[in-house]
């Protein structure tokens, strides 16, 4: 038995035991404790918190509006990520350094930042429904803010790095011989991409579409900002109900099922991608 | 040479539009003369840039995301850097366990993590404190510095390390003259990728704060929240500023789609 690897690796094992491992596990217990409006938390042990989410469609609202918000973002950022990474790809190296800084340099970028400048541009006198009425094209501002449709157009922007990093990568293992066949065969630009590039670029796909849902599905600073009270996601509901309505166990319950609902799903979707791209991968 | 059609060139540059957009908004409405978020700016102001300085608030809670981040970056480095010597260079039974658990933060939802730190602390009394701050961001951003260096750890070449254990090197003389040398872009990379982490972090800190260790990020959310004035543009501005200048420096130094991607040079 070799002890020196655990020796090094002591204190870094230390800290992740006693504040991520325990406090998960608490959290895991603090589910199934009720809540008592003047007694606070009751050391009891029940399904209740879990019955409670289940049997009310004001949650089943939640989580589907939450989950249907993370597989749009995922759809569009691939749409227009897949793309961008092939361009990046073929760019010149002066230019390519460029267009990284500008394409995934916002990932650096604060999200409050972000969602602040999704909230000028999105809101009723903002600056795209101020622009669309000076050239006359609508007469009443478009509603963007507080609705799904304004959150997902914002964390499509704030995921789209990971989906042209994650493409990108995999854009650096294929083969560049087979396009310039292609090419010389005279295949069409187009062709080469969908023919050629595509299918040897899907398992950076579903692994970008991977950090893409499972990110955009717990994300709370862009919901919270754009959606407010009255367009409310699974992330934003445990922050109300452990910071201003105190039913921690009822928040611990919310957020044990999205914990489980994102594995499963992360795990089925590893699952897919490894039995039918394993070896791409490799 | 560009070997894109016009077509992928038209969208190249609509696609660097919409990524710069709101943080070109951002910009131009801090420069606002006016009381309200306007853009364009009808005029050019350091009017809310002067603000700054009459709000301590935002000053203060400037201070501690620099001083936690520095912290938590520093004490993250000295736990992953040997963890992740163990885990590139040993065989050893657990070993894959070991990484998974050091890369979990990065598969937990940051909102699970923010309930299970708050839960935690308060019940030790650590809610709030500059300390529980510095321990949770650490976890938070150990993976970022465990993959960089993981990255360096695995192109390394061993033989040098014998060839100086075989002249009577101690392991720690080693480590600080033959193996932290060549580990280093990856370990000043993971740092400032780390720093940036921490800085900008929302979704834990928010559960774990009080008035008194209120982060920047925290600071804006809440301002964002409850009112709109161009205050929070100004300072989101010098934060994009501060953070552009970090990330030529990492570019410059490291590569920033190397820092990005996590992966070694090939």
């Amino acid at each position: 038995m070799n002890e020196k690897p655990w020796m090094m690796s002591a204190p870094a094992l230390t800290l992740f035991g006693v504040l991520l491992l325990v406090p998960l596990c608490m959290t895991f217990f603090l589910s199934f404790n009720s809540f008592g409006f003047y007694t606070g938390i009751e050391n009891t042990v029940s399904m209740e918190n879990y019955v409670e989410v289940v049997s009310d469609s004001y949650f089943w609202e939640i989580f589907g509006r939450t989950f249907a918000i993370a597989l749009a973002t995922t759809f569009f950022c691939a749409l227009l990520g897949v793309p961008q990474a092939y361009i990046l790809y073929r760019l010149s190296p002066a230019w390519r350094s460029i267009v990284v800084l500008i394409v995934i340099g916002p990932l650096l970028i604060s999200v409050v930042v972000r969602t602040l400048g999704w909230a000028i541009l999105l809101g009723n006198n903002g600056v795209i429904n101020s622009a669309l009425q000076n050239w006359g094209l609508i007469e009443r501002p478009i509603k963007m803010m507080y609705t799904s449709g304004g959150i997902v157009l914002a964390l499509t922007h704030v995921f789209l790095p990971f989906m042209v990093l994650a493409v990108w990568a995999a854009l650096q293992r294929k083969d560049p011989a087979v396009e310039a066949a292609a090419e010389s065969l005279g295949a069409r630009p187009f062709t080469i991409f969908r023919r050629i590039v595509l299918p040897q670029v899907i398992p950076g796909i579903l692994s970008g579409s991977l950090i893409v849902f499972s990110m955009a599905a717990s994300s709370f600073a862009t919901p919270a900002i754009l959606g407010g009270r009255r367009v409310k996601v699974v992330a934003t509901t445990v922050y109300d109900e452990f910071l201003n309505t105190l039913n921690w166990p009822l928040g611990a319950a919310i957020a044990m099922l999205l914990l489980a609902s994102v594995m499963v799903i992360m795990l089925a979707w590893n699952r897919l991608v490894e039995r039918r791209y394993g070896e791409a991968l490799e | 040479m560009n070997q894109n059609g016009r077509f992928s060139q038209v969208f190249n540059i609509l696609f660097c539009a919409f990524m710069l957009a709101p943080i070109v908004v951002v910009m131009g409405v801090s420069l606002t003369p006016e009381g309200f978020l306007e853009f364009p700016p009808s005029g050019i102001s350091l009017r809310w840039y002067q603000a700054i300085l009459d709000n301590s608030d935002f000053i203060e809670a400037a201070w501690i995301s620099l001083k936690l981040g520095i912290v938590a970056a520093t004490v993250a480095s000295v736990l992953a850097v040997p963890a992740a010597l163990a885990i590139g260079q040993g065989k050893f039974k657990g070993r894959e366990a070991l990484q998974a658990l050091f890369l979990s933060p990065l598969m937990v939802p940051t909102v699970v993590l923010g309930i299970a730190f708050l839960r935690f602390l308060s019940l030790f009394g650590l809610n709030g404190t500059f300390t529980g701050l510095v321990l949770c961001h650490a976890i938070i951003i150990t993976p970022f510095i465990l993959r960089l260096v993981l990255a360096a750890v695995v192109g390394l070449d061993r033989t040098v390390d014998r060839a100086a254990e075989s002249l009577g090197a101690s392991n720690w003389t080693i480590f600080r003259r033959i193996t932290l040398p060549s580990i280093l872009p990856g370990v000043i990379g993971g740092w400032v990728l780390a720093f940036i982490t921490s800085f900008d972090e929302l979704t834990v800190t928010v559960f774990i704060v009080n008035p008194a260790t209120t982060t920047l990020p925290v600071r804006m959310f809440s301002h964002i929240t409850q009112t709109t004035d161009p205050l929070v543009a100004s300072v989101s501005a010098l934060t994009v500023i501060f953070t552009i200048i970090l990330m030529v420096a990492v570019d410059r130094m490291y590569g920033l789609d190397r820092l990005l991607i996590g992966e070694g040079k090939k």
